[in-house]
């Protein structure tokens, strides 16, 4: 079976997020005052075959703990769904 | 001695480590490429500065899976002396092998300048000649050089007297106005709890040439040499 990831990567939020708070005066630049707190993090989707979906999240992890995040200044969620076969 | 200068993808101070260990400090230098999977028999591994792999993801994190690094790794693990400049250092934070992170610069900009750095211990291979009250000018040249690294391990790395470097004004204040990136209490370098594994963002290497103006770097590789020698 195939799944997708939806993985989510984003800085702790102890962390400053400078890129987070450019874009934020940004906003302000364009008049949208009421808005707060962005922070900027990546998003990653990828395709696994595993035989089931608690395999796939396993995999999934794995990946994020390895490679994905570097959990001293990021942390992850994720989100593993079925692929139809067409 | 005997020093291995890896080349990854992306790499780009590469050949300036390599000029500066052979022609400065007239060393044998063997130059290893990232696919490689035998370190030759070299007594130290620098891992030089660059963009290995693009900085995709994240500075370092996709050098630290060369075919190279598992050997580097295995070599630190054993004792073996390796030195990170600026995207090496990034590298060895990804691997585990260093303490702490680096993140993009507060400012969000790539700062390329001469920045005043003071020696924190003279207890490790790098610092053991600098004299702990003196400022060194050094360039720096990066993006993300914003050390972080959480209370707990801050207090670890002070405990066991690991920092090497600090940045500092010119006089050798260490202050916020002298920290170029917004580096936890403006650390530059650190070192492993084994103080073999050596990792700092500033480039002593462009520092070491007569002809370039200033030779504040080579004090550190004097420092080597003699410690080791």
């Amino acid at each position: 079976m195939k799944f997708q990831a939806s993985i989510d990567v984003m800085p702790h939020k102890v962390i400053l997020d400078p890129q987070g708070k450019a874009v934020l005066s940004g906003l302000k630049n364009l008049g949208l005052n009421k808005m707060d707190n962005v922070r900027v993090g990546k998003h990653i989707t990828l395709e696994v075959e595993a035989d089931s979906k608690a395999e796939a999240e396993e995999k999934t992890t794995e990946a994020c703990e390895k490679l994905l995040a570097n959990k001293i200044m990021e942390y992850y969620e994720f989100e593993v769904t079925e692929l139809q076969e067409a | 001695m005997k020093f291995g200068v890896v080349t990854f993808p992306g790499s780009n101070c590469d050949q300036d480590m390599v000029y500066t260990l052979r022609n400065i400090m007239e060393q044998e230098v063997v130059e290893l490429w990232h696919k490689d999977t035998d370190l030759q028999g070299v007594d130290f591994v620098v891992l030089p500065g660059g963009f290995s792999y693009g900085d995709y993801l994240r500075s370092g994190a996709i050098a630290q899976f060369s075919p190279i690094m598992e050997k580097v790794i295995e070599f630190a693990n054993n004792g073996g002396y390796v030195l990170g400049i600026c995207n090496g250092f990034q590298i060895l934070c990804e691997t585990g092998i260093l303490p702490g992170a680096l993140l993009h610069n507060e400012n969000q900009r790539f700062i390329c300048k001469n920045v005043y750095l003071k020696a924190s211990t003279s207890k490790s291979l790098v610092t053991a000649n600098a004299d702990l009250h003196k400022a060194y000018k050094i360039p720096i040249a990066h993006a993300e050089g914003r050390y972080f690294i959480d209370n707990e391990g801050l207090q670890k790395l002070k405990d066991n007297d690991q920092i090497l470097y600090q940045y500092c004004d010119k006089d050798g204040h260490i202050t916020p106005d002298a920290n170029p990136n917004g580096s936890v209490d403006n650390i530059a370098g650190v070192t492993n709890e084994k103080r073999n594994v050596f990792g700092m963002m500033p480039h002593p290497e462009r520092a070491a040439d007569e002809a370039l103006g200033n030779t504040e770097g080579k004090l550190m590789f004097d420092s080597i040499l003699e410690q080791v020698q």
